[in-house]
């Protein structure tokens, strides 16, 4: 009794969470629909959440494009196959890592950061300031959070794409010696424009999951600092689980 | 279960009517009645957790009773859309117990806030408003400031300029007074009264602090166990036989009040 007790409140609350998730997206896309996108608050927020990103994902691209370089160039090496590295970091990176592993580094800094900063907003009564006002949250916290990332996650995600590649390009040079042409060359005839464009759309999704998981966790706190604890957490875990789903999805439609 | 339309014929601006309101099993407003008279000081007191600040919260549309109806202007807010309750609430001001002024804005850009969003006025007009407000409270060299660097009596009129930039026909005091010094105490409650000399208003105040409350109040009403169970002029209040309302402003332990 106990167990089907604690399964009918997980169902109830799975619920519950959904709804709250989709009925803020519709409200702030909604919002976004209807042009009610705050132009200064939206420029800052670009920078917040995408311009001071971009050192992480470097970083991570970077590594990540010489990390499958280094792999794959020996396998080719060892079977005479070394034209083809270029392609296979290229492949990888554009379809796959690229838009995945950039999402899940902005979702570490991004959906955290705004769990907290509406969670503390919840328990210092400014949200409910702003509905005192007359002043729908969503669209003076969401919206511009959701319309900065929705621009700068696939911008990022560019800038992981040739990061990654020309990482791996390096590498292959430096430890297979595999020529800078050879590998652009391969890069070329395994990549075409479609792949880009697909990955990108991939971004867009994510940047949606990120943005809405961390304001519902941050809206729906309760309970002071602890509940912002676990707002930031719940928010972290739950966008990187949704994301790393829904590329399993967005590809299988994609690309399968 | 007395209202404010048995002790005086004043015309009302709002009004709760058989409110009941829970959270989850805790009961915390139960059929409670209370009258806002336009044009009067109304504070509620009444024990700590008693449920007071639910009915500015309530008065203001925040939250929505689970049963009753809540009356601004005639209209139940209760049966509104969200959009609708937005239009009411621009009439409607309320000043949070710890200001709740935005952190990343400064001080005239929170008090400018509710007029960049709800009015066409030119960025002129606004700075004039806000500094206008600011000095109705004494606070025009915090326009720049950003509310981390304010005191707690400075936050508390910041954010009293913020409700009463709009002009609003009726303001919330949400316990303006509680864990100020005295001189502040003073100030604030002066500033209160001035207030609505100058917009010509209704507030309705939250306060646990007595002789502020008996130096602004035209109507006193009592919170006790989720019903108003007296609602009289100060003067009366102060003078009332009813046992729990004399313990209370004794601040005896002995008596009807549980502790």
């Amino acid at each position: 009794m106990r167990l089907l007790d604690r399964f009918g409140r997980a169902t109830t609350d799975f619920f519950e969470y959904a709804g709250g998730v989709t009925l803020l997206s519709g409200e702030s896309l909604g919002f976004m629909a209807r042009l009610r996108i705050r132009a200064g608050e939206t420029v800052s927020q670009c920078a917040i959440l995408g311009v001071q990103s971009i050192v992480i994902v470097i970083l991570t691209a970077l590594f990540t494009g010489m990390v499958i370089s280094l792999e794959s160039a020996q396998q080719a090496v060892a079977y005479g196959f070394s034209g083809f590295v270029g392609g296979a970091v290229a492949y990888g990176t554009v379809r796959e890592l690229g838009p995945m592993l950039t999402a899940v580094v902005v979702a570490g800094r991004v959906a955290s950061a705004i769990a907290a900063e509406l969670g503390s907003m919840v328990v210092t009564e400014q949200i409910e300031a702003l509905r005192s006002m007359g002043l729908q949250p969503a669209r003076f916290l969401v919206v511009p959070r959701l319309t900065a990332l929705l621009l700068m996650l696939p911008l990022l995600t560019i800038f992981a794409d040739v990061v990654s590649i020309v990482g791996g390009m390096w590498v292959a040079q430096a430890y297979a010696h595999i020529p800078y042409a050879t590998f652009l060359s391969s890069v070329r005839q395994t990549i075409d424009f479609p792949d880009v464009v697909k990955g990108l759309l991939k971004s867009f999704v994510f940047a949606t999951i990120i943005v809405m998981v961390g304001a519902y966790q941050g809206l729906s706190t309760r309970g002071g600092a602890a509940g912002v604890g676990q707002a930031v957490t719940g928010a972290v875990v739950l966008a990187i689980i949704l994301i790393f789903a829904s590329n399993f999805v967005l590809s299988f439609l994609l690309f399968g | 279960m007395p209202t404010v339309s048995e002790s005086s014929n004043g015309r009302l601006i709002a009004r709760m009517e058989n409110v009941t309101l829970s959270f989850g099993e805790r009961v915390v407003l139960k059929d409670c009645s209370l009258d806002i008279v336009e044009g009067a000081i109304t504070c509620i007191i009444g024990l700590s957790g008693a449920g007071k600040s639910t009915i500015l919260r309530l008065l203001d549309g925040l939250l929505l009773p689970n049963d009753g109806h809540v009356y601004v202007r005639g209209e139940d807010i209760c049966h509104m859309t969200e959009e609708q309750r937005n239009v009411v609430r621009q009439k409607i001001s309320l000043s949070f117990q710890f200001s709740a002024l935005l952190d990343s804005l400064t001080v005239g850009e929170n008090v400018a806030l509710p007029l960049r969003e709800h009015t066409r006025l030119s960025e002129a007009e606004i700075r004039r408003a806000v500094m206008d407000s600011l000095d109705s409270v004494g606070l025009t060299q915090a326009y720049d400031n950003l509310p981390a660097e304010l005191s707690g009596g400075m936050l508390k009129r910041a954010g009293f300029a913020r409700a009463i930039v709009t002009r609003p026909e009726l303001v919330l005091y949400d316990e303006p007074t509680t864990g100020l010094d005295p001189i502040v105490t003073n100030l604030i409650t002066d500033t209160i009264l001035r207030l609505r000399e100058k917009l010509r208003g209704t507030a309705v105040v939250i306060s646990h602090d007595l002789p502020s409350i008996f130096a602004m109040a035209d109507y006193v009403a009592m919170l006790f166990e989720g019903a108003i169970i007296a609602y009289d002029t100060a003067d009366r209040i102060r003078n009332s036989h009813n046992p729990i309302v004399a313990q209370f402003l004794e601040g005896s332990e002995f008596g009807p009040i549980p502790i």
